[in-house]
């Protein structure tokens, strides 16, 4: 098995309104194909391990690998462009930019990576959003949708560029029961046929339940590595 | 950096929110046509008072000067330690004749830096019209030097300058003059000298140049009628004025005469030192003013611009989470920027001009003292230059900071509020 993301020592601590350590050491593989839930309850620090991972908060002693890329120490810029090539993000909120119709949204981590043209794009653009039954939305503002299926549109931005691992902060926290399910079997069969890490944090028992592997935390440690 | 994707992304946040960015140019357009319009009416009337002074003031004007004190014969051949004393020693008659004054003035027309020259014989004389006395100058001069210097033909405002070369007796009186003994060009007047000559004069047209201690007592003549009446020779002149192309070389080149021909030659500024001064408190209000309003608007624009960012804070922290680098953030919000400040700039530049324009047709009553009929108001286009690049570079620099500011932070301590 190929490791994709190597964690060493991850350690972080908030420091207002007093210094917390929020994350302990910790230490752990993800394989590539692999589907990974984390869980634990609710400030046991999985989401803020999450946004480690991903590259969108720097503020962490430890180090982080991610495809063989030492990835701790980075510019912001250089984390940008590694993001945009190889990560994908599922916010809690679907955190879509209000202004752009749901197709543009899809579109502009494309555009901005820029490795195909722009009928391409939007082709493939479409494909991602018919994968979750949205294509009849596409040209709607985005701001016009109700939240389950502006999650859907944020997932299926995270798609676009075919990254190598896609990250989840309670991907199906808006959705409904089918939704869910259909979410969930994107994302397995993303894992098992294009060998596309997932890695989702989650409060969801059963989403949890039917992934790969699941890490469950507690006070900022990992207390079981599911392995 | 991908500027078609970010130009792209900036024009949709314009669109998107017509409302903010409408309010956005507007904050750059009241600064720039308040600055306009400040801007031009303050130099205007600074202008215009200049150069009505400047007007009628010649940058350099040779004369003679009368010392009425003079050491007595006496004293000159006494001891210093000896006594001698002599009462009520008269001051010599002294000529106020430019000696060999037209040689001068062809001497003074050749100078590569003088701009004109005009000969004149000045006399204070009484004008009689009836019962009425009034004391005033009579100036002899050739009116078309003069009118060279002082652009007479434009402040004719009866009769005809022109008339003033045939007529032997002919005279060009001030409007404030002619007003106050109730004389109407064609009208006789009688001049008598300080002597006691008389002659009598035709009122051939009337000037005004705006400044009322010289409408109100000078009246032109040919140089040969003055002469006549002070019963003098055809070589007798008492004053000389001059224009430079230069006026700050009035001071070097008065000095200089002063010392080569000894006549006293004074310039401009010393003979104008408190309105000088007036001006350079002027300017400064002016730049004062114009300052506090700069910085005023200065920083409208930048709260403006500043809003625009941080209300995009949220957007600023997904872009960079799917992958937009800093230097894309920054060029999203420069263009916004630039367009709100091109859009916003233009506008000001044209409501300016526009507030401009109806201050400068307003009708304004100075009294007699100016000639003035509207409010003077400077087009510069200098102002207008500056305006748009001061708006433009304001909310540069105002979209540029917060912009950089925040493609700096990681973006999840955006999100997280």
């Amino acid at each position: 098995m190929e490791t994709i993301l190597q964690a060493k020592g991850i350690t972080k601590f908030f420091t207002d309104p007093v210094k917390f350590k929020v994350l302990d050491n910790l230490n752990f593989d993800v394989n590539k194909g692999e589907f990974l839930s984390i869980v634990g309850k609710s400030g046991c620090g999985k989401s803020t391990l999450l946004y480690i991972l991903s590259t969108m908060d720097t503020d962490y002693e430890g180090s982080l690998m991610m495809k063989g890329e030492s990835l701790t120490g980075l510019s912001q810029n250089e984390l940008a462009r590694f993001r945009n090539a190889n990560l994908g993000f599922v916010f809690q909120f679907h955190y879509l930019l209000p202004e752009f119709t749901c197709l543009q949204n899809v579109m502009l981590p494309a555009l901005k990576l820029g490795v195909y043209s722009k009928q391409e794009i939007e082709q493939r653009a479409y494909e991602k959003l018919a994968l979750l039954d949205m294509q009849d939305q596409a040209l709607k503002p985005s701001s016009k949708l109700s939240g389950g299926q502006q999650q859907r549109i944020a997932i299926a931005r995270a798609l676009i560029n075919d990254p190598a691992i896609i990250m989840g902060d309670e991907p199906t926290g808006n959705l409904d029961k089918k939704n869910t399910q259909i979410v969930f079997d994107i994302f397995k069969e993303l894992a098992l046929e294009q060998q596309q890490t997932i890695i989702a944090v989650t409060h969801d028992t059963d989403f949890a339940e039917k992934s790969d592997r699941i890490i469950e935390m507690s006070d900022g440690e990992i207390i079981n590595h599911g392995r | 950096m991908n500027l078609a994707v970010t130009a792209n992304i900036a024009k949709t946040h314009l669109v998107a929110k017509k409302k903010q960015t409408i309010i956005a140019s507007l904050g750059v357009t009241f600064g720039i046509a308040m600055f306009i319009l400040m801007i031009g009416f303050m130099t205007g009337v600074n202008k215009f008072l200049e150069d009505s002074a400047l007007t009628s003031t010649p940058h350099l004007r040779i004369y003679k000067e009368v010392e009425a004190n003079r050491p007595s014969v006496l004293s000159s051949i006494v001891d210093s330690n000896e006594l001698a004393i002599v009462h009520h020693q008269k001051p010599k008659d002294e000529q106020l004749n430019l000696k060999n004054g037209f040689n001068l003035v062809n001497t003074l027309k050749q100078m590569p830096e003088v701009y004109g020259v005009s000969p004149q014989v000045t006399t204070q004389v009484f004008y009689n019209f009836g019962p009425t006395q009034i004391s005033g100058m009579l100036v002899g001069v050739d009116i078309t030097d003069e009118d060279k210097l002082y652009d007479i033909h434009s402040k004719i405002k009866s009769g005809k300058m022109d008339a003033l070369l045939s007529a032997k007796d002919g005279v060009l009186m001030g409007v404030g003059l002619a007003r106050k003994m109730n004389v109407k060009t064609g009208d006789k007047v009688m001049v008598t000298t300080p002597y006691g000559n008389t002659k009598l004069l035709r009122i051939i047209g009337t000037f005004q140049t705006g400044i009322g201690q010289i409408d109100n007592v000078r009246s032109y003549c040919n140089i040969s009628t003055v002469q006549i009446i002070l019963r003098k020779d055809t070589r007798y002149i008492t004053d000389i004025h001059m224009k430079l192309k230069d006026l700050s070389k009035s001071k070097a080149l008065g000095s200089m005469l002063q010392k080569r021909y000894g006549f006293k030659a004074e310039d401009w500024e010393t003979a104008n030192e408190t309105i000088l001064v007036s001006f350079v408190i002027r300017n400064i209000l002016t730049f004062v003013v114009v300052m506090t309003l700069l910085v005023v608007a200065g920083f409208g624009i930048y709260n403006i611009m500043n809003m625009t960012v941080v209300d995009k804070m949220k957007d600023i922290a997904i872009l960079k989470a799917t992958g937009f680098e800093g230097g894309d953030i920054v060029s999203i919000f420069l263009m916004q920027a630039v367009f709100i400040g091109f859009l916003g700039g233009i506008v000001g530049l044209v409501i300016g001009f526009i507030l401009s324009y109806l201050l400068s047709i307003t009708p304004f009553n100075a009294g007699e003292f100016m000639a003035i009929d509207t409010f003077p108001v400077n087009f510069d286009p200098k102002f207008y230059v500056f305006g748009m690049v001061f708006g433009l570079v304001t909310t540069v620099l105002a979209g540029y900071f917060p912009s950089k500011k925040a493609s700096k932070i990681d973006p999840v301590n955006i999100l997280r509020g």
